[in-house]
């Protein structure tokens, strides 16, 4: 790890003055610190955030306006999520571990890294990680690389769980910087590759995520699963995942809501399986309709032409178990596959 | 520079100069406070090993930028016993052999004492081994280990009722 300068942020005004290019924003430290210790960052300056009052989870019209540092432990168990937003709790439940939990942040899990093993080490040619150097990933180990969204620049995924399920809920990141404030929702803040690069940084300089808001979940609030597909039950990353809401009135599907992860370097919100669904029955039919929709123009970026056929059965298993009704207690396992209640 | 870190660890503050920011909580435990009974394993947050309790909640101590936690109250396995008197967590790993080694023991030991606390697992076995997931034991002791969480649940359940 290099050396560093280290300052403790007492104002947003004083954060947002050191967020600059060569500084970086110290919350939970779970991927940042991480980062560093194996080269792949090397900020000069921490600006530490944790002590600024972006802790609160507020009820905002209808729907929670959720403070940057709130750690995903204290979201996942907040009374709120757990009874209008449940997919969200399943998704924060399904992640990492209860220690990493207790320490990682809201915005540090939507600022997260990709887990791509060629991004990870700074030997490899990146253009994530330096932009023109190549992408050592294509033609190497891509077994848990994109399907959907992804360019000869870059093929990683976006690992994280909580922000598929913000995306199928609608969230808004909300952003402070020297410009004033701005919102991007959830599903498009993270950049899509181009055919030269990784896309425009999330994040200019000097900018600071505050809050996630969520709009009214209405109707949705008990049809809400995630379900995500892993090599071990617990403490592993999505290889596929699927956060599914649907509104549901005399046996017609009112809205319906699907986010794909693990398969695009953002979390992959599926509106035309969506629309597909509206004005449906709650069919095997009807779900598998949709998942071939939301699998639409995915393509293997190399050896993992299987997470396509993954995906799509994931996909059907959480509307399917949306459709069932979310449980009044999440499972001894979050969004685990092994349910048993339903096929696919 | 160098900056004054005060932590209460295991009911004892100290006001500790740090040289060097890189110095995670872990770190400055083992080496400048000489309580190696937390454990360096992976030392990136993927074993468990390291953890400690901090306000209370568990946390790797590996991913702790230790200036990050200036202030706050940390207990590691070594503030767990009274004088001889195990706590009822190290009681219940020694009788339902909950490790080979030991090396991964005490983050074992401060995982549970949390997860108890926590109050969601309660006696549901699948619960006690997700909620142990965050710590590996390369041993593989994993049935002791779940049968000592759940024996010292019942056992403070009982310290409670009395």
């Amino acid at each position: 790890m290099n050396l560093f300068e280290y300052t403790r942020a007492e104002t947003l005004d004083a954060a947002m003055s050191a967020a600059t290019e060569d500084g970086a924003i110290l919350a939970g430290g779970t991927n940042l610190l991480d980062l560093m210790k194996i080269g792949v960052v090397n900020p000069t300056r921490l600006i530490d955030i944790t002590r600024l009052p972006l802790h609160d989870i507020e009820e905002h019209d209808g729907g929670l306006r959720i403070g940057a540092m709130v750690r995903n432990a204290d979201l996942a168990r907040h009374p709120v999520i757990l009874s209008r937003f449940p997919a969200v709790a399943e998704a924060l439940l399904s992640g990492a571990s209860a220690q990493l939990r207790n320490a990682a942040s809201t915005g540090g899990n939507i600022m997260q890294q990709t887990r791509c093993s060629y991004f990870q080490d700074p030997l490899s040619p990146c253009n994530r990680r330096e932009p023109g150097s190549g992408c050592a990933a294509i033609g190497g180990e891509t077994r848990n690389h994109a399907v959907l969204g992804w360019t000869e620049a870059c093929i990683a995924t976006h690992p994280s769980d909580l922000c598929v399920a913000l995306a199928a809920y609608d969230a808004v990141v909300e952003i402070t910087g020297p410009d004033g404030l701005r919102e991007v929702p959830m599903e498009s803040f993270h950049p899509l590759p181009d055919a030269n690069g990784t896309g425009p940084a999330p994040l200019q300089s000097g900018e600071i995520i505050t809050h996630i808001r969520l709009p009214d979940s209405g109707g949705m609030a008990r049809n809400a699963r995630y379900v995500k597909l892993r090599e071990r039950t617990s403490f592993a990353f999505a290889i596929v995942s699927a956060a599914a809401a649907l509104e549901i009135q005399d046996g017609r599907i009112v809205q319906a809501r699907l986010a794909l992860g693990g398969v695009a370097a953002r979390p992959w919100r599926a509106r035309t399986a969506e629309k597909a669904l509206a004005d449906q029955s709650p069919t095997e039919e009807a779900f598998a309709r949709a998942a071939d929709l939301a699998l639409e123009g995915a393509a293997p970026s190399g050896d993992n032409r299987a997470k396509i056929t993954l995906a799509r059965r994931i996909a059907i298993r959480a509307l399917t178990r949306a459709a069932a009704g979310t449980p009044d207690r999440l499972p001894a396992l979050p969004a685990s596959v092994f349910e048993g209640d339903c096929n696919g | 520079m160098t900056q004054i870190l005060n932590l209460t660890i295991n009911g004892t503050s100290q006001d500790i100069p740090i040289d060097d920011p890189r110095a995670t909580l872990l770190d400055v435990l083992r080496e400048r406070i000489g309580l190696t009974g937390t454990k360096k394993g992976c030392d990136r947050g993927q074993c468990g090993a390291c953890t400690v309790l901090i306000d209370g909640r568990r946390i790797n101590s590996c991913l702790a930028l230790a200036l990050s936690y200036d202030g706050a109250e940390i207990t590691t396995v070594e503030g767990l016993a009274q004088g001889e008197l195990l706590h009822p967590v190290q009681a219940a790993f020694i009788e339902a052999d909950g490790f080979q080694c030991g090396y991964c023991t005490p983050g074992q030991i401060m995982s549970a004492v949390a997860l108890i606390a926590e109050g969601e697992a309660g006696l549901d076995p699948e619960r006690v081994r997700e909620g142990m997931s965050g710590n590996l034991c390369r041993c593989a002791a994993y049935a002791g280990i779940t049968e000592a969480v759940l024996k010292a649940t019942r056992a403070m359940n009982r310290e409670d009722a009395a």
